[in-house]
This record gives structure tokens, sequence and C-alpha cells, in this order.
């Protein structure tokens, strides 16, 4: 059941390049500036550009090679565009029975309430879409894509045209589609937050090339990939939740290296926590600090360092296995003494639940 | 001149209407599909054609139509070939004169609703396992509807009030091309204004009506506006 995709999509400016698999029960990110060819690749998967050349593959069942081309309409794709596209002269109930009515009756796999009530969509379904907002039609696009079982769901910057406060939320519906559905997913975004939380493997995007492939949690703490150059490079730790200090509302996460307190109470014993430390929240010390306010702390071996412009260094610290980066200047970087293989404490100021 | 040819008048000139709006709808709709979507680098010399009718003086049309449909022109002569009538002076004459004077006033509303639906909602039909003809009459249409409805009644009100093409390919034959805007000239001509008048205010509230009909709907449809 998975897709598997080699294309080459030429384009005006530049050839788009790609070669990528997308797993069930997988996140795929393609992350990359705007213009490097996100859309491209997806549109080329689900058959809406022509002159894209190469293979797209779905469980075995070809869907394009060298001398065949299966129209859109036949590939079995839940796409959801950026501006939802949502069908104006129906109301959301029919927008959601459009897919459904045409997908033939055995590859039926996900029911229309199942849909409704997983982007909790029940009180909307008279409404007319002229009357929805923003995260209101992108829900019922999520909802309508999701409605026609499809073999892969794609995802192109769903969240470009939802304000603010309601990406959360969106995000948190994909993110329970994912738990729910058996579905492989490939997720298109430009939003480093957003391919963090959401995904397992992630693909590099650059002016149509293919710069890096592989699992998220490992390419986000690479120093020579862009990611590092970032304000907000943050290294993402998979964790469970360990237990709970009701009295001070903390909720205490295993991972590799340690335990990490956050500040949230509600999450369930034994629930699977992704969680994002961004580099400039981790500070360094050569010692244990046993008088500081800071609760996370943990011993680290520095693994590397790269120059971030003149002031700044970028550490790689290796925490029992797990990966976390740290920005420190350059001045402190030497007064330390930092090298590869020097064992030292680093002290999180900040941790981001992604739930 | 008597009322029953009067009413005869109104028949021909509704049944122009009626005949050379359905053929529009018919013939326009692909075209304009195409004009919409189409990359062509000229295109713009089909659109200036077609836009013609908007500025050229009726009596140029109809002089060119004239000599393109009487027995020494081609579509007249192929007519005739065919053991047909010349088609100038005659009903389906005027019909072909009416599509060519009318044709921008369908072609344009319909280009534009079909540009200003753009292709992301046939796309995502298409996503959707829609194939091309129902995308075409699931989603282009229902959601066009508003400019179906003014180009049709745009290429209606219009061929009722077209008078130089008429008078110069349809002469003024009573029951076969004798239509309301050239009675009216007539019972002018002839001082019979009771009778100019009758038609003149007929023909007023039926446009008035008809226009009245196109904003009304569109006001009630107004899906795109979204």
């Amino acid at each position: 059941m998975s897709l598997e995709v080699k294309l080459n999509i030429p384009r005006r400016d530049f050839d788009v390049n790609v070669s990528l698999e997308v797993t069930p029960g997988q996140v795929t990110a393609v992350f990359g500036p705007s213009g490097c060819g996100k859309t491209s690749l997806m549109r080329a998967i689900a058959g809406l550009e022509n002159t894209a050349n190469g293979d797209v593959k779905m469980a075995g069942e070809i869907w394009q090679d060298a001398d065949f081309f299966r129209p859109p309409h036949q590939r079995d794709v839940g796409y959801v565009f950026q501006d939802a596209s949502l069908f104006p002269h129906l109301d959301v109930y029919n927008n959601l029975q459009f897919g459904l009515k045409r997908q033939v009756s055995d590859k039926r796999r996900v029911s229309l309430e199942q849909a409704i009530d997983l982007l909790a969509l029940s009180p909307l379904l008279k409404r007319r879409i002229d009357k929805l907002s923003g995260g209101e039609k992108q829900r019922v696009a999520i909802a309508r894509a999701v409605a026609t079982s499809p073999s892969v769901l794609l995802f192109d910057e769903p969240l470009a045209a939802v304000d603010i406060p309601h990406k959360q939320e969106i995000l948190r519906y994909i993110q329970s589609l994912h738990q729910e559905l058996d579905i492989p997913m490939l997720y298109v975004s430009h939003a480093i937050e957003e391919v963090a939380r959401l995904s397992d493997n992630l693909v590099l995007l650059d002016k149509g090339q293919q710069l890096a492939s592989g699992e998220t949690v490992d390419l986000l703490s690479q120093l020579n990939l862009p990611f590092a150059r970032y304000e907000e490079a943050a290294a993402v730790v998979d964790s469970e939740v360990a237990g709970h200090e009701q009295d001070y509302g903390l909720s205490l996460l295993r991972f590799a290296g340690g335990h990490i307190r956050v500040t949230r109470s509600e999450l369930a014993l034994g629930s699977r926590v992704r969680v994002r430390i961004l580099a400039r929240d981790v500070s360094l010390t050569l010692s244990h600090p046993e008088d500081s306010s800071i609760l996370n702390i943990f011993p680290a071996v520095v693994e590397s360092m790269v120059a971030d412009g003149t002031a700044l260094r970028l550490v790689r610290l290796n925490a029992g296995g797990q990966i976390i980066l740290s920005r420190v200047t350059a001045k402190s970087a030497d007064k330390l003494g930092l090298v590869p293989g020097k064992y030292i404490y680093a002290q999180v100021k900040a941790v981001s639940p992604l739930v | 001149m008597s009322l029953h040819s009067d009413l005869m008048a109104l028949w021909i000139t509704v049944k122009l209407a009626a005949i050379t709006t359905l053929i529009l709808l018919l013939i326009g709709t692909p075209l304009a599909w195409w004009l919409a979507r189409s990359q062509w680098r000229f295109k713009f010399l089909i659109e200036t054609v077609i836009a013609l009718p908007l500025v050229l003086p009726p009596t140029v049309l109809g002089f060119y139509l004239l000599i393109m449909l009487g027995p020494n022109g081609p579509i007249g002569g192929l007519s005739e070939s065919m053991g047909g009538r010349p088609l100038a002076f005659t009903f389906s004459g005027l019909v072909i004169g009416s599509v060519f004077y009318s044709l921008p006033f369908v072609v344009q509303p319909l280009q534009n609703v079909f540009t200003a639906i753009g292709d992301n909602v046939m796309e995502q039909a298409a996503t959707l396992r829609a194939g091309p003809l129902d995308r075409f009459f699931n989603v282009m249409l229902p959601i066009a509807r508003p400019g179906f409805l003014t180009a049709a009644v745009l290429g209606f009100a219009h061929t009722i009030g077209e008078f130089g093409v008429v008078l110069m390919i349809g002469g003024n034959i009573p029951g076969e091309t004798r239509v309301v805007s050239i009675a009216i000239y007539d019972h002018v001509e002839s001082l019979e204004y009771t009778r100019a008048h009758l038609l003149s205010a007929g023909l007023l509230l039926l446009s008035f009506l008809m226009l009245m009909a196109v904003y009304g709907l569109n006001r009630r449809f107004s899906v795109l506006r979204s």
C-alpha cells in the first residue's frame, strides 16, 4: 500500500526532480521555500501536470510510467488544496458527498459519518460555503478528501489560508486522521513547525532538487542542512508521558536522554508526545547547576559544532542517543572549551509539546 | 396593415430571437470555453472578430452578409446549389445574420464567467473522481449559471432590438422577415403613431422585464460572490 514516486517535472525556471516513497501509516513531509516545486510535485502525483515524466506507482498499481498516464479522476488520491476550493453551488453536506458518491463501493473504507466525526463537521452540514470561515472551509475540504477513502492523502499547504488560532486546531485534526486511519499522507509546507509536528519522514526540496530525505527527527538536527541556519532551528524529541507532578501542573516525559518536565498536566499517561526544543532555548554549563530555576537539565556530549555567523555557534549534542541543538555565542563556546567529545550539561529553558 | 400583421411581426421577432439565442448558446459555450482556457498566442484575433459587431455599424455588417447570403455569395450560392433558395430575404438568412450580430453578447459573458471560475474547482472535481463530462455538467455549468442567464437574456434582447442588419438582409416581407423594429419604423413613416406607440411600448416593457429578471435572478444565484 505504499506510494512510489520518481518524477521529472519540467518548469519554465527549472526542472523538479524528486524520488520518494510514502508508506502506510506514515506522514512524509515535503519541505522547501515557496516556489521550490512542492506544489508541482503534488499536482503531478495527482495527475494534474501532464508534462511530468517518470513513474508513479500506488500499491503496485501503475499510475504513470513512460507510456501510460492515468487521468486524475482515476487516481485514488485525496487532494487538499491550499485554498479549500469547495464547490460554491453545493452546501457542506453535498460537498462531502461529491467524491464519496463517485468512489466505487468496494473501495469505500471510510464512511461519511466517520469523515464528519473526525473533523467535527456535524453542526455545519447544512451551511452554505460562503458562510464558512477559512478554518471551517479547510476542515470541509479535508473531510471531503478523506470521505473518498483515498489510497494516499495529499496536503498542499492546507494551512496557508487559515488564520493563526485555527492553524493549531487543524493540525490537531490532521494528527488525529493520522492516528485513526491507515492512509499514507504526503504533506507539503514551507512552515517548519508544521513539518516538525506532523511528519515521520521528510524530503527537503530546493529549486526543484531533492537536497535530503530521511527521518524528520534526524534531518532537523543536521548541521549541514539549511534547517540549522533558521532562527528557529530546533531539535525534535519523541517521548512518552511517564508521570505527572499534579501539585505543580507538570507532566514528566521520558526520552532517550532522560526526562523532560513540561508545563502541561492534561497529557495522558503512556501517550506518545513529540516535543520541539529550540536551539536558542538550550544553554550549556560544564557542571550540573544545583541552584538554577531551570528544571530540564541533562548531561550530553558535544558531537559537532558549526559557526552561525561570526558571533554564534550551533552545537549538536548527544544526550543518551537523542540529538539536541544548542545555539551559544562564539565567546561562550571558547570559554567553555567546547570541542567534539566534550561532556557538558544542557539546560533547556523552554519545551513545546507538539500536541 | 392590420393588427394581425403587427402580431405576426411580434411572433417573427420572438421566434427569431429564440432560435438565435439557442444557436448562440450551442456555439457560444464551447467557443467561450476555448477562449477562457486556450493559451494560443493569436487568441486575441478571434476575440477581435467576435467583438466586431459591438462597434461596427449594423448596415456594414448587413451589407457584407447580404453579399455572402445572396445568390452569388458563397453561402447563398451553396444553399442554392443544394436545391434551396438564396438566403437573402428569408427567415433563415435573418437567423444567420442575427447569430453574427449577437455573438459577442453571448460569448463575452460566458467567457467572463468561465475565466472567473478558474481551473481550481475543476481540478478539485477531477481529484474527487469526476471525469471530464461529469465535471463540466455537474460543476462548471451550475457554477456558471448566472453567466448563462446573462448571456441568454442579452442575446435574446439584442436580437429583438436589431434593425439595421434586418433591413439590409431581410427586407420587409410580412409574415417572413418583417420584425417588430421594422414594423415600428413603417408605422412612423406612414404616420400611424398610435400603432407605433403600441409596439414600442410593448418592446420597452419586454426588454425591461427581461433585464429585471436577469438582475433579480443573478442576485439570488450569486454563488460566485463568496
